[in-house]
C-alpha cells in the first residue's frame, strides 16, 4: 500500500522583492499562508508546481511545503516554513511587521 | 587605507552597469533564473528565507569612517537600517529589492566598495588580523599583501569557475587572530633564521560539513614568492579539485585525498614554471600599496586623563580591561568595540551606530576602523588620553558592552532566521545565551571564553573552533543543537570533541550554563582558562555536567 500523501502547499520568493509567497487555488501569489491552495491530492500537486514554475517572471524557487488544514486557512508544518510565514526572531520584520500593523 | 586607482574605479563601474542590465533583463524576462543566479551571485546577491541578502566585501576588514557611512547610507535608504557584520568580516543586507540592488552598488563605488566575489566558486574577500598594522606583536602589517591577492585574485580569469569557493586569510602576526589554519590558503608571517620576514605558507584547512585543520606545505616563503606561489596552489587545485560532489570539491579533500606531499610537488612544479613570468613588477606594485599603508602620525600626549578614569571609574575600568588589546605605539591601545550588547544581536549595527562609530573613528582613531571575524568593530588607533570620552560616546548608543572575549561575545551565523541553507536557529540561542550569563553575573569570572554558533554543517559560525561550539540541526522536523568542546582557531588550532547527543531548543542554554559551573567547579586556578582545564581534565566532568554521573563515569573510563 502507498504511504499516504502529505497535503502541500506550493510556495516560492518573489521575484522582485524576494518576499514569501503561495501560491492560491484561484492562481494569483498570495502573502499569507492561509490563503495557499492546500493540495491533498499527489498528481494534483504535481501538476500545480509545474504551472507554478512556468511563472518565472513572478517568482522565484517554486516548491511543494508540507501543510494541514486549519481554523483560517492552510497552516505550514515544519518550523522552517513558519518562519518563512512569519518572519526572523530577533525582530518583528517581514511579515509579522504586516501583521502587528494590521 | 588603500585608495582605487583609475582602473579599479573603471572595473567596478563597469560591472555595477552589467548588473543593471542583468537585473533589467531578469525583469523584463529576457533572463530566466536559471541564467540570471549566478550573475546575481557573482555581485554578491543572494535569495534567502524572506528577501534577497546582499553581501558586500569589507576587504581585510579595513574601513574609514567614509566607508562606514556610506554603509549606514544603504542600510537607512534600501534596507530596514541596520546591516550585519559577517565571521568573514563582510557586511549583509538582510532586506533588500532586487530593483534596488544597481543604484546599492553604485552607492558602494562612490566610496571604493564593492560586492564582487563575495559569492561563488571564487577566490572570496582576503581576510586578515583585524589588529593588523595596530597590534604590539606583529612582524608587519599585513593588508598591504591581502590587498595585492585581492587585486590578483579579482576578476582573474583562470580563477572564476574553481571547482568550489576559495578562501584566503592572512596574519602579520605570530599570533593566530585570522583563523589561518581554518582556510582554504592561511597566510602567516613569521622571520627565518637570517631575520627575514616571510610566510608560512598553510593548505586545505577548512570548517564545514568536514572540518580539517590546515597543514604547513611551506615552512617560509620569502614574500616575494607569495602571489606565484599562492597561483601555483589555486592552479593546482583548480585541475585537481573534484567536480563530481559539491561537498567533496574544497581544496581540504583535494590535500586529505591526495595527500599534502603529493600536493606539495605539483604545487613546487607549477612554481617553477610560472615563476619566470612574474618579473617583479608585482613587488613594484606591492610597494606602491604599501606606501598607502603607511601608520598614522602617533601622538604624543599625557596619560593623565585615562589613569585617572581608570582609577576612579569601575564601569570605565571593566571595559577597559576587557576591551582593550596593546598597541605597538606608545601610548595607544586597539579599541574593539562590542557588537554584542548582552541580548542583541551578534554582529548587528544600526544605521546610527556605524554613523557614531565613524564620526569618533575620524575624531579619536586616525580614521580608521576594521571589522573582526568575531563580528565586532576594532578602533585600531586610539591615544590612551582620548579614551575617557571615547567609552562615554559609546555607552551612549549601546557600544559599551565590557565582554570583548567572554562567554557573550558568541560568533553567530544568521542561522534559520534569515539564511536559506540553515537548519536551525542560531542568533535567538545567541541572545538567550548572553542574556543568561549577564542574569547570572559570572562572564567576569568565567573569564577568555569562545562560544561559536552555527545553523547548519556549513559552519559560518566557525562553531567547530569554539572552545565551546554549537551546531543547529534539523533532527525529524525538530531543532536540536549539539555541542563541542576543546575547539581553537589559533596558532594552535584544533577542531573541538562532540559532546554526545544533542538538545533542544529550550535546552540548549541551560545545557551551555552547566558547562560554565563544570569549567568554575573544575579550573585549578582563576588563571586556568576554559580551555586550560578542558585540555587538562578532558571531556569526563563536562559529560556529567551535561548528561548526568553515568555518561560522565563512561567517559572516565573510555
Amino acid at each position: 500500500m502507498s504511504r499516504k500523501f502529505t497535503p502541500k502547499v506550493i510556495t516560492a520568493n518573489d521575484l522582485r522583492d524576494g518576499d514569501v509567497v503561495y501560491l492560491t487555488a484561484d492562481d494569483r501569489w498570495s502573502r499569507d499562508h492561509a490563503e495557499a491552495e492546500l493540495i491533498e491530492d499527489e498528481a494534483h500537486a504535481e501538476i500545480r508546481l509545474i504551472d507554478a514554475s512556468r511563472q518565472g517572471d513572478i517568482i522565484v524557487g517554486a516548491y511543494l511545503a508540507d501543510a494541514r488544514s486549519g481554523a483560517n486557512g492552510p497552516e505550514p508544518v515544519h518550523f522552517r516554513e513558519v518562519f518563512r510565514a512569519k518572519g526572523p526572531s530577533n525582530y518583528r520584520h517581514g511579515k509579522q511587521a504586516f501583521e502587528a500593523r494590521a | 587605507m588603500y585608495t582605487y586607482n583609475e582602473f579599479d574605479e573603471a572595473f567596478v563601474r563597469s560591472r555595477v552597469a552589467q548588473f543593471r542590465g542583468q537585473v533589467e533583463r531578469r525583469l523584463d524576462g529576457s533572463l530566466t533564473e536559471e541564467e540570471f543566479r549566478p550573475l546575481r551571485l557573482m555581485n554578491g546577491l543572494y535569495l534567502q528565507l524572506h528577501a534577497y541578502m546582499l553581501r558586500v566585501a569589507i576587504p581585510y576588514g579595513t574601513l574609514d569612517s567614509a566607508k562606514l557611512r556610506q554603509l549606514a547610507y544603504l542600510a537607512d535608504t534600501y534596507d530596514k537600517g541596520y546591516g550585519h557584520f559577517t565571521t568573514r568580516q563582510n557586511i549583509q543586507y538582510n532586506w533588500p529589492k532586487l530593483d534596488d540592488v544597481p543604484d546599492m552598488l553604485d552607492a558602494l563605488a562612490d566610496v571604493g566598495m564593492h560586492a564582487i566575489q563575495t559569492s561563488g566558486n571564487t577566490i572570496r574577500n582576503v581576510t586578515s588580523d583585524h589588529f593588523a598594522g595596530a597590534a604590539a606583536d606583529e612582524i608587519a602589517d599585513p593588508r598591504p599583501v591581502a590587498e595585492l591577492l585581492r587585486q590578483w585574485s579579482t576578476d582573474h580569469p583562470e580563477f572564476q569557475f574553481l571547482p568550489r569557493k576559495f578562501k584566503i586569510a592572512i596574519t602579520g602576526s605570530p599570533t593566530d587572530r585570522a583563523v589561518t589554519k581554518a582556510h582554504d590558503i592561511g597566510l602567516r608571517m613569521v622571520r627565518n633564521d637570517a631575520g627575514e620576514a616571510g610566510f608560512e605558507v598553510i593548505v586545505g584547512g577548512g570548517l564545514g560539513r568536514t572540518p580539517m585543520v590546515g597543514k604547513v606545505i611551506r615552512d617560509f616563503l620569502p614574500q616575494a614568492d607569495l602571489l606565484p606561489y599562492c597561483e601555483a596552489i589555486v592552479s593546482v587545485y583548480n585541475l585537481l579539485g573534484r567536480r563530481d560532489n559539491k561537498y567533496k570539491a574544497r581544496i581540504k579533500i583535494t590535500v586529505h585525498e591526495n595527500g599534502l606531499d603529493k600536493i606539495r610537488d605539483l604545487v613546487e612544479a607549477r612554481f617553477a614554471e610560472i615563476r619566470p613570468a612574474f618579473s617583479g613588477i608585482d613587488q613594484e606594485h606591492l610597494a606602491a600599496i604599501e606606501a598607502q599603508f603607511a601608520a598614522p602620525a602617533f601622538k604624543q600626549a599625557d596619560t593623565e586623563a585615562f589613569d585617572k578614569a581608570y582609577d576612579t571609574d569601575p564601569v570605565f575600568r571593566s571595559w577597559v580591561d576587557t576591551n582593550l588589546t596593546a598597541h605597538k605605539a606608545e601610548g595607544y591601545a586597539i579599541v574593539t568595540v562590542s557588537l554584542k550588547a548582552h541580548g542583541e544581536t551578534p554582529g548587528d549595527a544600526t544605521s546610527a551606530q556605524m554613523r557614531l562609530l565613524a564620526d569618533l573613528a575620524a575624531k579619536y582613531a586616525h580614521d580608521e576602523l576594521r571589522i573582526s571575524h568575531e563580528q565586532n568593530v576594532v578602533l585600531p588607533h586610539v591615544h590612551k588620553s582620548d579614551l575617557p570620552a571615547l567609552h562615554a560616546a559609546l555607552r551612549s548608543a549601546g557600544l559599551g558592552t565590557a565582554n570583548v572575549g567572554l562567554a557573550s561575545d558568541i560568533i553567530a551565523c544568521p542561522g534559520m532566521d534569515y539564511c536559506a541553507l540553515a537548519t536551525a536557529r542560531s542568533i535567538p540561542v545567541a541572545q538567550k545565551i548572553a542574556e543568561r550569563v549577564d542574569a547570572l553575573k559570572i562572564e567576569h569570572e568565567v573569564g577568555a571564553l569562545k562560544i561559536k554558533i552555527s545553523g547548519c554543517i556549513n559552519a559560518c559560525g566557525h562553531h567547530h573552533v569554539g572552545h565551546i561550539g554549537i551546531l543547529g540541526l534539523d533532527r525529524a522536523g525538530v531543532e536540536n543543537y549539539q555541542i563541542t568542546l576543546g575547539g581553537d582557531g589559533t596558532e594552535t588550532a584544533a577542531i573541538g570533541t562532540r559532546t554526545g547527543p544533542g538538545f533542544a531548543y529550550d535546552e540548549i542554554v541551560p545545557a551551555i550554563e552547566r558547562l560554565l559551573l563544570a569549567y568554575l567547579e573544575e579550573r585549578l586556578s582563576a588563571e586556568e582558562t576554559f580551555l586550560e582545564t578542558y585540555r587538562r581534565v578532558g571531556m569526563a566532568p563536562f559529560k556529567t555536567a551535561l548528561y548526568g554521573e553515568e555518561q560522565g563515569s563512561r567517559a572516565r573510563a573510555a
